[in-house]
């Protein structure tokens, strides 16, 4: 993945961008941006979790991916997240497969 | 006295060997309004036909050694571009507002477009502009049967000029503007010998252009929605004229607002899986708690900053959606947003 997954450094993933002139920040204000954190956890947590795996946060900085066994790895932002979830996991995470759409769709009711 | 921008825009143009990059960039140069830009030039190889064929390279000018199509362009790319902004912070060449790249025949514009983007030092200066892709009239339709760069650089392209129209046969010349416009739909299209074409306003107008930005997007969905309409209605006639491209555009709308966390993490889980096969994405969302649309670009699996439009561009305030992509599944894409981000019963801690 080079440059896009982060390995270029720097914290400044699209979904929660630096504030700058016409970008679009979801909470600007720290409290905001702890509750938006806290929310994207819970909600990764939902995807995560029919892999067998769970999301928490490091320091209110970088998040931690663990497996049920206990393995983890630290990622700094969603677009580690993803690649570092399916090594842990051993397999793809592809929202467009038929079988985790299925699963999604019964949890959704 | 001149100011350089907070953040200056890097535009690229892209097109195949031959498809009249050189001679649309000299265009720009030309132009008083795009006085203030400096030009990157990528020579191919030792012979550098490009460099030759450029008319005045003045002091702005940084040749790129490497033709080479993939990272390593990126290491020299990234250096030229920090030369030039630290001979512009010093005082040692006028200030530049923009800076153009014309890229090899052969390149694939995403190494450059990821250079810009993700570069630790760049992307605290820099920031996308626009690519505009130049395809040959003459050419194009066999370019585009047999290259896959050449149809990927009009996927990706913001602007697409169809060039060599005047020595072209008319009924080819339509042929390859509408497959160019089933291809990328949301990509203005012109004519490079139309004598009113501005060439300054090619790279104008971007989405970051706060005064512009509404109806650039606004342009993105009008024709995207127009040519999938199309394309089905096509689809069901079995018009016998239309190319197998394995690219190709489709969009959808929806009404209610979505949740800006969700889609996040669904965008960016689908672009980790699938976006080598996604060469673009444009949104234009309406996001729960927000009066104003928020637009969302990407390029493979590079998602530009995302901008809060000042206002809808039109009294259509659904959230819509464009994807240019090579063997994806419109229906399969569709059934996955509506799972992960709009029907979200599953999700505990909503606000």
């Amino acid at each position: 993945m080079c440059a896009l997954c982060g390995v270029l450094g720097g914290k400044d993933h699209w979904t929660e961008p630096l504030q700058r002139e016409g970008v679009y920040v979801r909470h600007a204000d720290p409290a905001g941006r702890r509750r938006e954190r806290a929310r994207r956890i819970a909600e990764a947590n939902v995807i995560l979790g029919q892999f067998g795996l769970t999301l928490s946060d490091w320091q209110s900085d970088s998040y931690v991916l663990a497996t049920r066994t206990g393995k983890t790895e630290v990622v700094a932002d969603l677009a580690a997240l993803w690649p570092a979830a399916e090594k842990l996991a051993g397999r793809g995470l592809d929202p467009l497969d038929p079988a985790v759409l299925a699963r999604r769709e019964q949890a959704n009711g | 006295m001149v100011e350089a921008p907070a953040f200056t825009p890097v535009n690229l143009i892209t097109g195949f060997l031959g498809s009249g990059k050189t001679t649309l960039l000299n265009r720009m140069r030309a132009s008083p309004r795009l006085a203030d830009t400096a030009v990157l030039i990528n020579e191919f190889g030792e012979i550098g036909l490009d460099h030759e064929l450029i008319e005045r390279i003045d002091e702005n000018t940084v040749l790129l050694q490497s033709g080479c199509l993939c990272c390593t362009i990126r290491g020299e790319l990234a250096d030229a571009v920090k030369t030039l902004h630290s001979r512009r912070e010093r005082g040692e060449i006028p200030i530049y507002r923009r800076i153009l790249i014309e890229s090899t025949g052969l390149a694939d514009p995403l190494p450059i477009l990821t250079t810009i983007a993700a570069e630790p030092t760049l992307r605290h200066h820099y920031r996308l502009g626009l690519v505009v892709a130049t395809i040959d009239a003459v050419n194009g339709m066999s370019q585009l049967d047999r290259q896959p760069e050449s149809r990927k650089q009009a996927a990706v392209a913001d602007r697409l000029i169809l060039t060599k129209t005047d020595i072209a046969a008319p009924a080819e010349v339509e042929r390859l503007r509408a497959r160019l416009s089933r291809l990328n739909p949301s990509a203005p299209l012109s004519y490079a010998v139309d004598r009113d074409l501005d060439p300054s306003a090619l790279i104008g107008n971007d989405l970051f252009d706060l005064d512009a930005k509404s109806r650039e997007v606004a342009h993105w969905f009008d024709e995207a929605f127009a040519e999938a309409a199309d394309h089905d209605h096509a689809h069901h006639r079995h018009d016998p004229n239309r190319h197998g491209d394995d690219i190709r555009a489709f969009a959808f709308a929806f009404d209610a607002p979505i949740d800006w966390t969700a889609f996040g993490l669904w965008l960016s889980m689908l672009l980790n899986r699938h976006g080598e096969r996604i060469l673009r994405v444009k949104g234009l969302l309406s996001v729960e708690g927000e009066e104003a649309p928020v637009a969302v670009h990407a390029v493979q699996q590079l998602v530009h900053a995302p901008t809060h439009l000042p206002r809808w561009p039109s009294a259509d305030r659904r959230t819509r959606l464009v994807f240019i992509a090579r063997g994806l599944d419109e229906a399969v894409v569709r059934r996955s947003f509506a799972a992960f981000v709009l029907d979200r019963s599953a999700t505990s801690g909503r606000h």
